[in-house]
């Protein structure tokens, strides 16, 4: 039958045809040809950052981009027996629990984390790189005559009426963080709850949007997006970037970030189970933590260095300082809860 | 001998046309579809369809699933009422710059969801020049998906219209049948596959909505390409997740199979009149039809763009083009200055075209010459990828393709799956052009004695050469705008137009801002003029699309 062979062989040489060309597979011999660094889609480092890890130690770095934080785990977890990385950067204590979990991560204890908080480095098999404060955000300009809130208890007082507008957890990192925040400081139990709370911001006009973006740089009146509402949840770093963005710079930040209630989400990276070059994934991992990279990390994504040895930018000193008290929540205890709240709070919002 | 040798090549011919797609489909398509599944429903080496179980069993869930479905249905309903008197005067009707208006109804189709999403929010706020609250209702949703899909039906109908031939319906008309009945008895009847074919890839598009029901859509509103999405990645619940991708590529296989069917039975046999040059509006009332049409498009498809372009020349001093000259320049939070992104986004689109042509034409040509059950199978097959949700595609990748080799985290992906979404354009581009040749000429020839090759070299080459052109330029349109697909891969930095606009406007600051706009405007440019020059090509070409 060469009909029917040829149609096979056809359909191989397509195939073939279509997937040549492309891979690189390293062996593993002793140095490997390349290692590779899958982090989320918000993952940025000034030019030249990577090469300098290149030149010290003669290893190319090739980052994969995948999606939010939340789906670059989901890929860690599926490609587990036959990784597509040898470190995972960008886990965050909301998913961390998870990840430990599924086993992804081998244990490694970077020399530079005696410059690290203790309280950032919560297990063996992760390195913390870098936090940031999910904060109340306010437009300054809507509060010359008026008082902006001093706390997350004021946002449901009538003078702050239809001003706030926040993200859904279900679809946002930051609008996880503020939910969790407010899950910490107003509790599970007793008269006023977390749920009280949200019923109460409900009456008072908040405005939930899908993700950040809409929120920071539609509906928020400092974002630039032509929004209305004086109020956002953002970042504690929010303030400092609008300034140090904007053409020409102004004399005062525009925006200021209200201390209280912040949720810190730190951001760990990892070396991955099935890597081939657990060593020098290792010299990877130091190599994020250390003070040229920590200090490159604020301008750059906008978090802050877990390296206390690292400097801040003038920008951030001025104009986002780091909120001192912030929530605190156990990995496990946000692992356990995360879906029952999201669906709780849907329920009071929708 | 000669006889006997020709039939035996084009009997190959015929087997690789056929084998080439299906191959395509199973190894990029199907197999990882299946490895997704599989994992979904395996615990501890045995199939348990427990996810199902759950799925079922839980209220939040099915309300999700009857959302999707109710929407779908009242977007096409919509799209179809509003675009369906302006199919009529794109067909019927001259007026100035009726090309310029064809090519720029395209432009929404390929536009990035959240891009259109923000300039939606703006137009539906409060603030809006309709001065209602329509966010976070259905009726964002509706209006912002009747945007995405207007021009699908304006141009697969209008196609379709412009070749009824007069005579038909003037002599109905003769015969003293009212306006009304020739439309319902004569017009409709010839019309029915474009509008089937027509709704039924806006109902795919719809079904799967995911980008405008996340920004445009309430709390706790969702279809299920987006509870897909929050379930496997927001709660990393992949048995959840698959068992919702089996519920939603389900649904879209029965509406395909009614879909194929309905066009087997309806398919009515009428004359391809070439196109004529149509008559401009006389009456007072053709006069208002035309003009407020046109309105209509204005309004929804033109306020939103507008919107854009207004937004990416604001600047700390009134209005500049400071947005566009600084592309060239390194841009915070992109890895490369934005001029590469268009780059990549060319490059991208040039390959995958070529894919999407070679494997397209081979099947619009099995589904052109042989009708019946492969035919129909085929078609429906070829569109099953557009009603699959990213996410489940994107991790069957990461799942299936670690060997031979490796593609998971190939850059080459990015292309095939381009491909693969824009191959039912080329498809439905080609199949009524080839079938209109078939008649006359083909047969023609090949009673002069002709052998199969020579009438397909000198007959057919010629008309799949201008079905490819203009299947080209659909392709290209396509992967420029083309976002979901790759978005839940890993892949090294390679920004294209729509992931560079998505990363910007995940950026704090009015630079950045205005950045993301000017890209989505010269996105919008790109697409337009890759559909005036396809209009060059297609004078006198029946094409469904």
């Amino acid at each position: 039958m060469p009909t029917k062979r040829s149609a096979v062989l056809v359909a191989i040489l397509v195939t073939a045809m279509l997937v040549t060309a492309c891979s690189d597979s390293s062996d593993s011999t002793d140095k490997p040809a390349e290692l590779i660094l899958m982090t989320h889609d918000s993952f940025a480092l000034s030019a030249g950052m990577l090469e300098a890890f290149t030149q010290e130690y003669g290893i190319p770095v090739t980052v994969l981009e995948s999606g939010d934080a939340g789906t670059m785990l989901s890929q860690a977890i599926l490609t587990k027996d036959n990784p597509i990385a040898d470190v995972a950067y960008g886990v965050d204590n909301t998913f961390l629990s998870r990840a430990l979990e599924e086993g992804v991560f081998l244990e490694y204890e970077s020399a530079l984390l005696t410059n690290v908080p203790v309280d950032l480095a919560v297990d063996p098999r992760v390195t913390p790189i870098d936090f940031g404060d999910v904060c109340i955000n306010y437009d300054k300009a809507a509060f010359s005559t008026t008082a902006p809130p001093q706390t997350l208890a004021d946002l449901t007082l009538p003078e702050y009426r239809d001003m706030l507008v926040v993200q859904d957890p279900a679809s946002s990192s930051p609008g996880l963080a503020f939910l969790l925040a407010t899950i910490s400081t107003f509790g599970e139990e007793g008269d006023y709850t977390w749920r009280h709370y949200w019923q109460g911001l409900k009456d008072n006009g908040v405005l939930v949007t899908s993700g950040w973006t809409e929120a920071y740089t539609g509906a928020f009146s400092g974002g630039g997006g032509g929004g209305t509402r004086p109020i956002v949840v953002s970042y504690a770093s929010s303030p400092a970037v609008g300034v140090f963005f904007a053409d020409p710079p102004p004399a005062d930040a525009p925006t200021a970030a209200l201390l209280d209630g912040c949720f810190r989400q730190v951001e760990y990276a990892g070396i991955l189970t099935g890597t081939d070059f657990p060593e020098e994934a290792g010299l990877l991992v130091d190599y994020l933590l250390s003070v040229p990279v920590q200090e490159d990390i604020p301008l750059n994504m906008f978090v802050y260095p877990a390296n206390s040895a690292a400097a801040l930018p003038q920008v951030f000193t001025d104009y986002s300082p780091v909120p001192v008290a912030t929530a605190e929540m156990s990995v496990e205890t946000i692992e356990r809860n995360r879906e029952t709240w999201i669906d709780e709070w849907t329920d009071i919002l929708r | 001998m000669d006889r006997h040798s020709s039939l035996t090549t084009s009997r190959r011919w015929g087997i690789a046309l056929v084998a080439v797609p299906l191959a395509f489909l199973a190894y990029f398509f199907i197999y990882p579809l299946a490895t997704v599944l599989v994992t979904g429903f395996t615990s501890n080496g045995n199939i348990d369809l427990e996810p199902l179980r759950t799925v079922f069993g839980r209220d939040a869930l099915l309300n999700v699933a009857w959302f999707t479905l109710w929407q779908a249905v009242a977007s096409t309903l919509l799209t179809l009422l509003l675009a369906l008197p302006a199919a009529n005067v794109m067909a019927r009707y001259e007026f100035p710059g009726k090309r310029l208006v064809r090519a720029a109804i395209v432009v929404p189709f390929v536009l990035p969801t959240v891009v259109v999403g923000s300039a939606f929010l703006a137009l539906l706020g409060p603030q809006g020049p309709l001065g209602i609250d329509l966010r976070q209702t259905i009726w964002a949703i509706l209006v912002a998906h009747v945007f995405f899909n207007y021009s699908i039906v304006v141009r697969t109908v209008g196609a379709y219209w412009e070749r009824i031939d007069p005579s038909l319906l003037e002599a109905a008309q003769l015969l003293g049948a009212s306006r009304s009945q020739v439309f319902r008895r004569v017009t409709l009847p010839i019309l029915r596959p474009a509008i089937a074919s027509a709704a039924s890839l806006v109902f795919l598009f719809t079904f799967t909505s995911f980008g405008i029901i996340l920004i445009l859509g309430g709390i706790g509103q969702a279809t299920i390409e987006v509870e897909i999405w929050r379930q496997a990645t927001g709660l990393i619940n992949f048995e959840v997740a698959a068992a919702l991708a089996f519920l939603q590529i389900s649904g879209i296989s029965v509406v395909l199979f009614l879909y194929s069917r309905y066009q087997e039975r309806r398919a009515v046999q009428f004359r391809h009149q070439p196109s004529q040059s149509a008559p401009r509006a006389i009456t007072r009332g053709q006069q208002i039809h035309v003009v407020g049409n046109l309105a209509v498009m204005a309004v929804l498809l033109g306020a939103p763009i507008f919107v854009l372009i207004e937004r990416s020349l604001r600047s700390a001093s009134g209005y500049s083009f400071d947005a566009y000259t600084g592309l060239g320049d390194q841009i915070s939070g992109l890895a490369a200055p934005a001029t590469t992104a268009i780059w990549n986004s060319a490059r991208f689109a040039v390959v995958a075209t070529l894919i999407a042509v070679t494997i397209g034409l081979a099947a619009a040509t099995v589904i052109a010459y042989r009708r019946g059950w492969l035919s129909r199978t085929f078609d429906a097959l070829l569109m099953l990828p557009l009603g699959t949700s990213a996410v489940t595609l994107g991790f069957g990748f990461l799942l299936a393709l670690d060997a031979p080799v490796d593609l998971r985290t190939s850059i080459w992906i990015i292309p095939i799956a381009h491909a693969m979404v824009a191959i039912p354009f080329v498809v439905r581009t080609a199949v009524p052009v080839l079938r209109s040749v078939r008649h006359r000429l083909r047969e023609a020839a090949a009673m002069l004695g002709a052998p199969p090759e020579r009438v397909w070299r000198e007959v057919d080459l010629p008309l799949v050469t201008r079905a490819a052109l203009i299947g080209a330029g659909f392709a290209f349109a396509v992967s420029l705008g083309e976002f979901g697909a790759t978005s839940f891969l890993a892949l090294p930095s390679n920004p294209t137009l729509p992931t560079a606009i998505f990363r910007l406007l995940g950026r704090p600051g009015t630079e950045s801002f205005t950045s993301a706009m000017a890209l989505s405007t010269i996105l919008m440019i790109g697409t337009a003029t890759t559909v005036l020059l396809i209009e060059r090509f297609r004078r006198d070409t029946p094409g469904d699309f």
